[in-house]
């Protein structure tokens, strides 16, 4: 392949002097759109894919073991980063390994570009050897996806593709490109694609936000509900701003976890499922709740009807299809939340008189702390989150898996800043954590990135341990390991009479089985070793490190509303 | 003759009204779509797994090449709103319309074939001109006819044949345009 010839051709002259093959046109059109990594994993289909980015230098391929990894990877990049993560696959089994990873930037918003081979134009639809409908596959869990005919169209639907997967709610899209096309020679492509007809960030209507200001003033119990939008619109600042001109109490969801320094005074921590009792009683008793980026999820409002039942509803969402979805709002705002908290914050500029609310709210949190109590001999997981949030002041990026850790983790650590709480919040996918935790580490090399993972959905992406080793990604591993499914043996104590049903697990020893991946490893066992444990693992100076911590194999994760019950069903610590 | 029909002629109030019953009755959405690969599985896919109660789903070709008219019937309840907002939501939908709000033009054709005897031949073909509807096939045991209106007309010959005995039938579904200068 006339390799040597692309590096002497002008680009973006206008003149097309080498031909080049459609694979070429593609990576070129990567590096223009910025990327400077991509996970993935070569195949048959790929190899012309593969054969230009052996050229390309300048944009890392981190080589992972399944391709899973590679689109968890791709959301955490864009979640640390908020910039397009991308992932590249095979066709067939490559591809259809994607969709878990593809599922969860869809139900989390998260922009990833996955771009997929496909088998050649002439046997699509043949059953050919690695085929796969990649493009039906994932109608229901991409915002838009591409199959691309003719090389020429390659850089249009790759730029397109990206402005989607960024663009108003972001979301996964897929790029399919069948192995002819990317082989194909071509003297020219068609240029630059249109300019998208779909409208950039929306400003907010000026009566709506004069009509939620004048609710907003006349409350005597709001509070804020804001979510995983806040991050995306990069709207702290603003959301910070309001916050501190009011005094209104802000309670944040999984998603929303960031989107305030929840050190601030006047955040109350989590809502729903496992939030604080004091989020859950303040949002029970609001008179207004202003919600925002958010999308009444049901582990926040567990049964509709009585979720904030005296409340009325200001929600602000970029996607018009989330108003009204749930929960009907009596102030629609459909706009880009940055700008819609900067104007209520415009509209709002003193502080509003909410010293009864305040005295309620600050009594609720001195009765309902979150609580736990630390023995001599047993660790308790939410002794080692907490003390992980201490030591690391709280600025660590924080990325989790799915269970019991995820719900402790969410309760004692504590961000100070958008993008450093990370976790699989739609979807819940098991084996998420580590690899978003990869790709974190991939975005930001300079930044404490910390996998906080269950035994349970460590082993399902484990594997990916070698890559870190190979990049010296100095992920560090934190594996609450309690022997068990814990959310799934909980929910079996609680709802199940005690079956419980295939929930235990025979565990690897993980801290020899780092070293065997020429990773660092240790266990604990005590609660005395836990701090200076968790302080070698942060002095680990590269390369990734697991930390095995045994906990307490019976707790269970407290407060806890009962799937589709309300807060007068909370099961407290 | 047209004043002997069991329905409102073109042109009348009651035609022009909404498309088919506006408040409570079934809600036709107007959805203007580039015609490109997947376009219709997208929308179906996407009514499918919100689990949108759709009792229709008509596609057709436009002026332009590149674009395609979707009509989707809801059942009687549904909230149009909510479809319309996700359908908006899809790369390749340019514009969605509510037509049961608004004065439209709809149209189905359908083909309707049914049994005759020496003794019902006459009523059926009086059936089908009062209703406006050709002949296009006529033998001993059956008469085919076509017939274009609205919905409703399509309906109100069908009750008026099924006791004749409706051997088959198949309909178009609702093709529509919003009345006037401006666009559906």
């Amino acid at each position: 392949m006339a390799t040597s010839a692309v590096q002497a051709t002008p680009t973006g002259s206008g003149r097309e002097v080498a031909v080049r093959i459609g694979a070429q046109v593609l990576v070129e059109t990567l590096r223009r759109l910025g990327v400077t990594a991509i996970f993935g994993h070569p195949g048959g289909a790929a190899l012309p894919i593969y054969d230009a980015l052996y050229d390309a230098r300048d944009i890392a391929h981190v080589l992972v073991r399944h391709e899973q990894v590679a689109a968890h990877a791709a959301v955490g990049y864009a979640r640390a980063t908020g910039r397009v993560g991308v992932c590249l696959a095979t066709s067939g089994p490559g591809a259809t390994n994607l969709v878990t990873g593809l599922t969860d930037a869809y139900m989390d918003s998260i922009p990833v570009v996955a771009i997929t081979a496909q088998v050649p134009t002439a046997v699509i639809g043949r059953d050919a050897f690695q085929e796969a409908d990649i493009i039906g596959l994932t109608l229901p869990i991409t915002k838009h996806s591409y199959l691309v005919r003719d090389p020429a169209d390659l850089p249009a639907a790759l730029t397109e593709a990206f402005a989607v997967a960024a663009s108003g709610r972001p979301g996964p899209v897929v790029v399919d490109v069948p192995r002819d096309v990317s082989q194909t020679p071509l003297a020219a492509t068609r240029g630059e694609p249109a300019p998208s007809r779909r409208a950039g960030p929306r400003a907010p209507h000026a009566g709506q936000i004069a009509a939620a200001a004048a609710l907003l003033r006349d409350a005597r119990r709001p509070v804020i509900y804001a979510g995983g939008g806040v991050i995306s619109a990069g709207a702290s600042v603003e959301l910070t701003r309001l916050v501190d001109q009011t005094g209104v109490p802000v309670t944040v969801t999984l998603m929303g976890k960031g989107a305030i320094d929840e050190h601030h005074p006047r955040c109350l921590g989590m809502l729903g499922m496992h939030g604080t009792v004091c989020a859950n009683y303040a949002v029970d008793a609001a008179d207004v709740v202003l919600a925002v980026g958010v999308r009444f999820d049901d582990r926040v409002t567990g049964r509709l009807r009585d979720f904030a039942p005296q409340a009325r509803f200001i929600h602000i969402d970029i996607d018009p299809a989330e108003i009204g979805k749930n929960k009907p709002a009596h102030v629609p705002i459909v706009a880009d939340a940055r700008a819609a908290l900067g104007a209520l914050a415009d509209a709002l500029p003193d502080p509003l008189p909410l010293e009864a609310w305040w005295r309620q709210l600050e009594e609720w949190q001195a009765r309902y702390p979150l609580r736990y109590r630390q023995g001599d001999d047993v660790i308790k997981p939410q002794f080692v989150c907490e003390t992980l949030a201490r030591l690391t002041g709280d600025r660590a990026v924080v990325v989790t898996d799915v269970g019991q850790h995820q719900m402790w983790a969410a309760q004692f650590c504590r961000p100070r800043a958008p993008r450093t709480f990370i976790s699989s919040g739609g979807l819940g996918a098991m084996g998420f954590g580590f690899p978003a935790a990869l790709g974190a580490q991939v975005a930001r090399p300079d930044a404490t990135v910390v996998a906080l993972v269950g035994d349970g959905g460590f082993q399902m992406t484990m594997q990916d341990l070698i890559t870190a080793v190979e990049w010296r990604l100095p992920v560090k591993v934190v594996v609450l390991n309690n022997g068990s499914l814990g959310m799934v043996r909980q929910w079996q104590e609680f709802f199940y009479r005690q079956r419980y049903s295939h929930v235990f697990l025979r565990n690897p020893d993980f801290a020899r089985l780092a070293e065997v991946f020429g990773a660092q490893g240790r266990s604990v066992r005590r609660p005395d070793e836990v701090e200076a444990a968790l302080a070698w693992m942060l002095a680990v100076p590269d390369g990734p490190c697991v930390l095995d911590v045994h906990v307490d194999p019976q707790e269970n994760c407290l407060p806890m509303i009962p799937s589709g019950q309300s807060v007068k069903e909370m099961i407290l610590g | 003759m047209a004043s002997a029909a069991p329905t409102p002629q073109p042109g009348t109030a009651a035609a022009t009204a909404t498309a088919n019953g506006g408040g409570g009755g079934p809600r036709t959405l107007g959805v203007l779509v580039e015609m490109r690969a997947a376009v219709l599985e997208r929308v179906a896919g996407l009514l499918r797994r919100r689990g949108y109660p759709v009792r229709e789903l008509v596609l057709g070709r436009t002026e332009e090449p590149h674009l395609a008219r979707l009509f989707v019937v809801l059942e009687e309840g549904a909230s149009g709103e909510q479809v319309a907002k996700n359908l908006n939501k899809l790369v390749d939908v340019r514009r969605v319309a509510d037509l049961s709000a608004q004065p439209t033009v709809v149209r189905e054709l359908a083909l309707i074939k049914v049994d005759v005897t020496p003794g019902t031949r006459q009523e059926v073909l009086l059936a089908a001109r009062v209703f406006r509807a050709r002949v296009v096939d006529m033998g001993e045991r059956t008469l085919t006819l076509e017939v274009s209106g609205r919905p409703e007309k399509v309906d109100a010959l069908y009750r008026l044949l099924r006791r004749y005995g409706v051997r088959e039938l198949v309909r178009s579904g609702p093709l529509a345009l919003v009345r006037g200068p401006q666009s559906t």
